[in-house]
């Protein structure tokens, strides 16, 4: 399986050199590292190259790293059912740049980059119809942002009076819970209740 | 004189009159998200030429709730409940991927007895399933009793969910290093004795619908889908299948212990939904010789022993924790803080019942994951709803949703 990865990475770092920045294998998982704007040609090169095949598309989401210089990693992930092969392909980009579609080499790429789009506002370029897909009709920001909190920004409720269904800033009765089980004695990076007295000394 | 209907346009510039007859325009409907055939809460805007559909444009996400961004906030087990609800048809099926994703990560070796039992649950799942798509599909075009025949069937099986997790449905069984529970000898009984039953269920069903005249006018040739169609869209499983590929990761991608069961995969001919009603029914007879097989390993002295893969993924044995005080410590560690996963990411696809279903995992080192994707089979074969439907009767779009197998939990996710 490695052996054959590694064939795999050797042969695409041959051919098509100059679009994979870097590759890795980990975990039996070939992972190529690309810049966004050499995505498209690379996809289309693992697609229709015959020791690749990758013709499927198997999935594409988005990973973000808040206050990183490039903050989202946008991951393809395809799949060679000719060749029985996986692979992986990742591109950093900037918070506000645009990423080439890939909904003309893939037609499925359609609703994951609509998904991509949603959920973390990564714009694409030469998508035909990039909407929102997910979140309800009138959404305001994108959920799976880090910064975005998760009980989110507005509720609604039926409301008696106009007999309808409306929307209200979320009204928490109490904070968020989020638990912090991890141990005082590793990992943790904040200062327990009470220990800044000790600094003084 | 072709019989078409011209607009004339005269020198001075006027044009001919038309009437309410000649003002022809497409039609606009709202299918769902409150019908029957919708399965679940799917909404489709049609536009409609006559009878025939020109554009079918799907509006998910009513269902949407969030459960990729809630994973990121709970723990590793406290997350795994969450993918019961995805597919709620088959929910161990779902369970088994994020565990091959954890055990993956941490290296860790599942016991055999728990593989067997993984895969006599998993497969149990795909009967669940394959019952509830051929039977309803069947009712979406006009068939009554499949469904009630069907239903009876899965009940017994939502029975043997219960007597190994204590829940019909969302069983939270399958757990990372292993299962929850042993199997009692009665319950591998049981399950041995429906295996024996089944096929003249299935036999019944089978009478019913393969070769009952209304059904094949509804089914055959409808939805033809070829193989680069396959590849262009994304489909996996059964979709697949159905039009020639034989693509089962079961087989391709081995994981568990399935390379040492014999089955068949069976595949279809002309990719049109009655092949893939075909293939969904001989899949389930296939699943039952692999719970058969499963049930005689599990009696077999190889299949004995422990259903947890001890270690820091999971509980220690309850009468360890009465006895050593490390055990205890660990339990109430384990379960408050959880289990740490080393930082990397891993993508582990299992072959659910609807299709590849995969879980992309990236972990931080810490006892949450970073960022958790679920990649649901549905979500791309209802994507390409409007590539398959397009020329089709608007009829034929409730037998469209029924042969692309869509559950609403996983597609909005």
């Amino acid at each position: 399986m490695e052996e054959q990865l590694r064939e795999l990475a050797a042969h695409i770092e041959l051919r098509q050199g100059d679009l994979v920045s870097s590759h890795s294998i980990a975990t039996d998982e070939l992972t190529l590292e690309a810049t966004a704007s050499d995505v498209p040609a690379l996809v289309d090169f693992l697609r229709s190259d015959e020791q690749c095949r990758f013709a499927s598309l198997v999935d594409i989401t988005a990973i973000d790293y808040p206050g990183d210089d490039r903050r989202f990693c946008i991951v393809y992930h395809f799949l060679s059912m000719y060749r029985n092969q996986r692979i992986r392909v990742k591109a950093r980009v900037r918070a506000e740049e645009i990423v080439p579609s890939i909904t003309g080499i893939h037609p499925s790429a359609n609703w994951f980059e609509r998904e991509v789009f949603d959920m973390f506002g990564v714009l694409f370029s030469g998508h035909p119809d990039l909407r929102r897909i997910l979140t309800d009709y009138g959404f305001r920001g994108h959920p799976l942002r880090k910064d975005f909190p998760t009980t989110g920004y507005t509720e609604v409720r039926y409301d008696e009076v106009t007999k309808r269904v409306i929307y209200e800033p979320v009204n928490l009765t109490q904070e968020y819970r989020q638990f912090d089980f991890m141990s005082p004695w590793e990992g943790a990076e904040y200062v327990l209740p009470g220990d800044e007295k000790g600094e003084a000394k | 004189m072709d019989g078409d209907i011209r607009r004339n346009t005269y020198d001075d510039g006027s044009q001919d009159m038309l009437t309410g007859e000649q003002r022809i325009r497409n039609f606009n409907i709202n299918f769902g998200p409150q019908h029957p055939a919708a399965h679940g809460v799917l909404r489709l805007v049609l536009e409609l030429d006559g009878e025939i559909v020109e554009r079918c444009d799907p509006h998910i996400g009513l269902l949407h709730r969030g459960t990729e961004k809630l994973m990121e906030s709970r723990t590793y087990l406290q997350n795994l409940p969450y993918l019961d609800r995805l597919d709620y048809v088959a929910p161990m099926n779902q369970e088994h991927a994020w565990c091959l994703a954890i055990e993956r990560l941490t290296g860790t070796e599942v016991p055999r007895r728990a593989s067997l039992i993984r895969v006599l649950y998993c497969e149990i799942g795909r009967i669940l399933s394959h019952l509830l798509n051929v039977t309803t599909q069947a009712l979406d075009v006009g068939a009554l009793t499949p469904p009630l025949w069907g239903f009876n069937e899965r009940e017994k099986l939502m029975e043997f969910y219960e007597r190994a997790s204590g829940a019909r449905l969302h069983a939270a069984y399958f757990r990372p290093g292993g299962v929850h529970q042993d199997l009692t000898p009665s319950l591998l009984d049981d399950i041995e004795t429906w295996c024996g039953t089944f096929p003249a269920v299935l036999d019944d069903i089978d009478g019913l619908l393969s070769e009952n005249r209304i059904f094949k006018q509804r089914n055959v040739d409808i939805a033809i889908i070829s193989e680069q169609e396959v590849m262009d869209w994304g489909f996996s499983g059964v979709m697949a299948r159905g039009s020639g590929l034989t693509w089962d990761l079961r087989r391709a991608q081995p994981y568990e212990c399935y390379d040492e069961f014999d089955f068949l995969i069976p595949t279809g001919r002309n990719g049109d939904c009655f092949d893939r009603f075909l293939v969904r029914m001989e899949e389930m007879r296939q699943s039952v010789r692999i719970m058969l097989q499963a049930i005689e390993k599990l009696r077999a002295p190889e299949g004995q022993g422990d259903i947890l893969a001890r270690g820091k993924v999971t509980p220690p044995k309850r009468g360890d924790m009465k006895t050593s005080m490390e055990s205890l410590i660990h339990h109430f560690k384990l379960y408050t803080e959880g289990f740490h996963v080393p930082a990397g990411e891993v993508y582990a696809a299992v072959e659910a019942p609807k299709g590849e279903f995969g879980v992309y995992m990236v972990s931080d080192g810490s006892n949450k994951p970073y960022r958790a994707k679920l990649r649901a089979p549905g979500y791309l074969h209802l994507q390409a709803m409007d590539h398959i439907s397009k020329g089709h009767q608007l009829a034929d779009v409730a037998a469209i949703i029924g042969t692309l197998d869509v559950v609403f939990g996983e597609i909005d996710r």
